[in-house]
């Protein structure tokens, strides 16, 4: 099974995250999103949506992380079962997270930091600081969600239940994001960021080797090096030609 | 028995409303009147912390998310026809597939176009904002085209993830009719779409059309005016 990955992007971390944690065996293909490698016509044949993460497992072909996740659930009965509790109460718990995550969670996350970070700094225009305002306030209601409801319960030491589940990395890769923008997810939110460190506790080495790049970015404050400055000059032409796909 | 809590304004109720009906799983049907703020109720907070429709109550069981609420049902209901969500591990991966994918890149901007061009305006009283309904429009275009020209593509199979209708279709069509209500045709000029779209409403009817009385007549309303 071949598993096509670049580590800027969320769902793409967390299933490399969950993919090491349970040792599954596949073969890992980085797809460079900043040499815009998504975009070829030989990725396109990969995955017709042209995005990361997706998966080819002996022709068949798949996208979506959360519909990979549980295909790699039944395809590898090995796989421990916390990650996916077969309890049918168990389970509809982290699958009502999983839903939950993608308008709930990501949406806003993802698109603060667009707006305030990626596009900005791939295009070399200043950010839309009405748009940035709007989408914090987004965002900050999710995370305020996050913490006084998904975990107010005393019950459960993780989001859906008793024990680590997918839900959990995924909803950490998503709450990184952020951090790259400057904009620190965790602070004054004491048990998301106890859950937090639970969470990579359960997942280290691999958390942590998964968000390597996203740790630089965020100890630089969003900076980039000097390197990384002269390739966003090449790529903000590029860019422009490609724009529509930033839209 | 199971309680289902919906109200056929929401595009989420109406796919359960339409699965629960078409396959007769054994539930007390409770409506919920978003209109009325209902769903902001303490008494309805008990009942889903996220004050939200559709949701579910199985014994003392709480359950929200459509798309999780329809995977609890098929776990745990006997008797529910195989196509809706099939056994074969690489045929249920596409209809997950689509599950997933539905969420922002279909949901989100037909809901979005439809809530700043009709629905935030009246009950805000204040004037469309027309950069924003061009934005969503933009984006609903998008998603409109990749399901004519992606997930219809193939002739090899009828539906969205494979030959015989799933409850991926059920929730497509429902999330398709909300922009209507706002006066976008969203089937026009998409023949895939639109031919798709009659497969599946004669799949599910009457239930279908049950379901969209509603939607139907602020449809009808609506075109009245223009």
């Amino acid at each position: 099974m071949k598993f096509y990955f670049d580590l800027l992007s969320q769902p793409s971390r967390a299933l490399y995250i969950f993919l090491k944690v349970t040792k599954t065996p596949v073969e890992f293909v980085k797809i460079d999103l900043k040499r815009l490698e998504h975009l070829t016509n030989e990725f396109k044949a990969v995955n017709r949506f042209q995005k990361v993460p997706c998966i080819v497992d002996n022709g068949f072909k798949l996208s979506e992380s959360v519909a990979i996740f549980r295909y790699l659930m039944q395809s590898n009965p090995n796989i421990s079962e916390n990650w996916y509790p077969k309890d049918a109460k168990s389970r509809a718990l982290v699958d009502e997270f999983l839903e939950y995550q993608h308008i709930g969670v990501r949406y806003p996350c993802a698109i603060y930091f667009q707006t305030k970070w990626l596009l900005p700094t791939f295009s070399g225009k200043p950010p839309n600081e009405k748009k940035v305002r709007e989408y914090e306030n987004l965002m900050i209601k999710s995370l305020d969600t996050f913490e006084n409801i998904w975990l107010a319960s005393d019950q459960k030491e993780f989001l859906a239940t008793k024990e680590i589940s997918f839900a959990d990395i995924l909803a950490c890769c998503e709450l990184e994001q952020p951090r790259m923008a400057d904009f620190d997810t965790f602070k004054d939110r004491p048990r998301l960021k106890k859950w937090h460190e639970k969470v990579k506790k359960e997942t280290n080495p691999y958390y942590d080797e998964a968000h390597k790049n996203v740790y630089d970015i965020i100890q630089s404050k969003g900076k980039l090096s000097s390197k990384f400055d002269l390739v966003f000059i090449y790529r903000y032409l590029r860019y422009i030609k490609f724009k529509k796909f930033f839209e | 028995m199971l309680k289902f809590y919906f109200d056929l304004m929401s595009q989420p109720s109406r796919a359960l409303y339409i699965f629960l009906k078409v396959t007769k799983i054994p539930v007390e049907f409770v409506k919920i009147d978003l209109k009325k703020a209902e769903h902001l109720t303490d008494e309805f907070k008990a009942v889903n912390r996220f004050q939200k429709v559709p949701c579910i109550v199985d014994g003392d069981f709480q359950l929200s998310e459509s798309v999780a609420i329809f995977r609890y049902l098929i776990e745990t209901r006997n008797g529910v026809a195989e196509n809706w969500y099939p056994k074969e591990l690489k045929t249920r991966a596409l209809v997950d597939e689509f599950l997933e994918y539905q969420h922002n890149a279909v949901r989100l901007p037909c809901a979005m176009y439809f809530q700043t061009k009709f629905l935030i305006p009246i009950f805000s009283g204040k004037p469309v904002n027309e950069e924003r309904v061009r934005s969503f429009k933009k984006q609903m275009e998008n998603s409109l085209d990749a399901l004519e020209n992606i997930w219809l593509q193939s002739t090899e199979k009828e539906f969205l993830a494979t030959k015989e209708i799933s409850f991926a279709d059920v929730l497509a069509a429902c999330e398709l009719e909300q922009p209507k209500m706002a006066g976008y045709n969203t089937f026009e000029g998409r023949p895939k779409l639109t031919k798709w779209y009659e497969r599946v409403k004669e799949v599910t009817n009457p239930y279908y059309d049950e379901a969209h009385v509603i939607v139907n007549k602020v449809i009808q309303k609506n075109k009245s005016k223009l």
